[in-house]
């Protein structure tokens, strides 16, 4: 049950709320009650950032690129390095903050939903440290796109569930999931990947991503002397967008701007991006923007890059984007590929699709920034090589 | 025009339970949703429940995720469905309630679609993702609306919360035999009759019971100690085997196991 105070707390001005079965409504009491109490017990955070520093690896370099910087027209263009975390991501924040979290509250069995399969991974890997059982819902069209995944996840010790239903991807993967949780609920705790999902998802998962933002903002201090003029992160559900924005909110000198994945064009209709062409809905527990036809059913995302295949978007992105403290753009599927390529030759770092999003925008608008800019690299690229050397026609690699 | 609380009235005044099936509109034909409702009507359908839709059912099981693609794919939208259900209600008086999710409502706009729908002879709306206190402005319109508010109770609502989630219900409240989605099963919980005890001498509305009865006698089971019985996945895949010819004789049997106990 919501209490008037509550409610409030579970909104980001109109967007969010907990729009799921009553059979979930308990438990989500139950995760919000054990979340704001772990939230200030020091014990909890002493032990989260132990596994952070000593397990995933935190802190993550800022790193100075100065050939995507020249590339880009611009002096000074750094990138937040999360892709050299622990299997691979900006997602192993979150499930080691999540898995702590359900050992605290004595649930032995964990799903999850993933995309790309990094979330997947990064859940199996927090699963397999603490001795929980691990069930990964991923749509078809996901596991075959990202099958290296598939079998990282298994090496680990999860169950890969594909998803045939719908879609195919992260909308339907995410769908089976709940429906899971609503079925398991007594004993299973679900690791959301995103910012997405029904409250207190959206502000856990930012919560346990915001390390990005906050150590990327004393790192350009220490390097620049400065706050950076722009902080750039690609828009899937927006977890790592809303990790590296959120210590920034309160600089209002600082323009954050979201990338979405525009996929064949906006134009096309084949496209992710949810802020810039979408309209206020209910999906997946909570109101927020979304990819919807005229008669309120969910219009199905195209992105090349499956973890940003989605047609929704956390909550918390709308409220920024019609306050407008932060600006959403978007990339095409052939311009984060062109970056993909750009950062990888330039720097030697191959980026993941995702990221390669937001590397697209920089490389396209740098120039337009004044003062350093911080671009998110959420992820590695590794996971991407084969299907990228598909999509251009060199054949199936692995 | 019959309203949802006489029907369950006349089963109690009778010592029996009300029977409530469910059915996806526009499944398996854009065209088919007449014929089944009269079908459900003629058979032993207390009131019906009848679904709108929503192209991401999360709590729904295989069956009515099926139905709900299928009928979506053959064009059906809430204003087709508002259109079945007024040629429905020029031929019978059979209680409707609409059943569906939220995004679908919103989209429509609330305030229209609560006047449409009941302006088309619909009694309630039961929306599954709009759980007690979740949106309190949404849900007031709806409680204000001439429309019945069905509220849903899980097995995992705590006993002591019962009335405070039953708030601004109408017609009768639902309870979830168990947890997880919408789904034919073979067996029923043994805990339910106690269950649903407890909850009946928390509520004054009629109780009724859904989510995996598929058979007369789970049927008769759940007659025996709740206010009405929801079936639903079950006329589904009866409707599969035979048309609404089928759906209908499996209705009739339900009532015939519900009224020999
Ligand atoms: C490397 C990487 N970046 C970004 C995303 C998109 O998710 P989010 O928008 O929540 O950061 C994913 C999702 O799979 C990812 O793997």
């Amino acid at each position: 049950m919501t209490t008037d105070a509550s409610a409030a707390r579970q909104r980001f001005g109109p967007y969010g709320g907990r729009y799921v079965p009553e059979t979930l409504v308990h438990a989500l009491d139950e995760l919000t009650e054990a979340y704001e109490a772990a939230r200030i017990d020091p014990a909890f955070q002493a032990a989260l950032t132990d596994l952070l520093q000593n397990f995933a690896g935190r802190p993550s370099p800022l790193y100075r690129a100065r050939r995507l910087g020249e590339a880009a027209g611009h002096p000074a263009v750094y990138l937040k390095r999360e892709d050299l975390n622990h299997t691979g991501a900006h997602k192993i924040n979150n499930t080691l903050g999540q898995a702590l979290l359900a050992q605290r509250m004595g649930k032995r069995r964990i799903i999850a939903e993933t995309g790309a399969g990094q979330h997947g991974v990064a859940t199996a890997t927090a699963c397999a440290l603490f001795d929980l059982d691990c069930v990964v819902y991923m749509g078809e069209e996901d596991v075959q796109r990202q099958a290296l995944n598939v079998y990282r996840m298994e090496l680990l010790g999860a169950e890969v569930r594909p998803v045939g239903s719908g879609t195919r991807t992260l909308k339907d993967a995410t769908n089976e999931a709940i429906r899971d949780w609503v079925t398991n609920v007594r004993d299973t705790h679900y690791i959301i990947g995103s910012v997405v999902g029904p409250d207190p998802f959206p502000r856990m998962v930012r919560d346990f991503q915001a390390i990005i933002g906050h150590e990327a903002r004393e790192q350009i201090l220490a390097a620049e002397g400065r706050l950076p003029g722009a902080v750039v992160a690609c828009v899937g559900g927006g977890s790592n967008a809303i990790g590296i924005f959120h210590a920034f909110v309160p600089d209002h000198a600082v323009q954050l701007i979201g990338v979405e994945a525009a996929g064949k064009g906006i134009e096309s209709g084949h496209h992710s991006a949810s802020l810039a062409a979408g309209s206020p809905g209910v999906l997946h527990g909570s109101l927020s923007y979304l990819l919807q036809d005229a008669d309120g059913q969910v219009a199905p995302a195209h992105s090349v890059s499956a973890g940003l295949d989605y047609p929704g978007v956390g909550p918390e992105h709308s409220f920024l984007k019609d306050s407008r403290r932060a600006r959403y753009t978007s990339a095409t599927d052939d311009e984060a590929l062109a970056a993909f390529h750009t950062l990888s030759e330039l720097e030697g770092i191959i980026p993941a699709l995702e990221s390669s999003h937001a590397v697209a925008h920089v490389l396209a608008h740098g120039r337009e920034v004044s003062g350093p800019i911080v671009v998110c690299l959420s992820g590695r690229g590794d996971k991407d090589v084969a299907h990228v050397a598909r999509v251009e026609g060199r054949g199936s690699l692995l | 025009m019959r309203s949802i609380s006489q029907a369950f009235q006349e089963r109690r005044a009778r010592g029996q339970a009300a029977l409530v099936p469910y059915v996806t509109a526009g499944y398996p034909e854009r065209a088919s949703t007449l014929s089944v409702l009269e079908a459900l009507a003629d058979t032993g359908a207390d009131v019906i429940e009848l679904g709108i839709p929503f192209s991401d059912p999360l709590a729904d099981g295989p069956t009515i995720q099926h139905a709900s693609f299928v009928s979506i794919g053959k064009g059906t939208t809430v204003r087709g469905v508002l259109d079945d259900l007024r040629a429905f209600r020029a031929r019978r008086d059979t209680p409707v309630v609409l059943f569906t999710y939220l995004n679908p409502l919103l989209r429509y706009v609330l305030d229209a679609f609560l006047r449409d729908a009941a302006a088309a002879g619909a009694q309630g709306v039961l929306v599954t993702d709009l759980p007690t206190g979740s949106d309190p402005a949404v849900e007031q319109r709806i409680i204000d609306s001439p429309l019945d508010l069905i509220r849903l109770i899980a097995p995992t609502t705590p006993l002591e919360l019962v009335s405070e989630v039953a708030k601004g219900g109408a017609g009768f409240l639902y309870y979830i035999s168990r947890t997880g989605v919408t789904g034919a099963r073979a067996e029923l919980r043994s805990e339910l009759a106690a269950e649903v005890g407890a909850i009946r001498a928390a509520v004054a509305l009629p109780l009724a019971v859904g989510f995996g009865i598929s058979t007369p006698q789970q049927a008769a089971a759940v007659a025996a100690v709740a206010d009405g019985v929801v079936v639903g996945s079950a006329v589904i895949q009866a409707l599969d085997r035979g048309g609404a010819a089928e759906a209908g004789r499996f209705l009739a049997s339900l009532r015939k196991g519900m009224d020999r106990s």
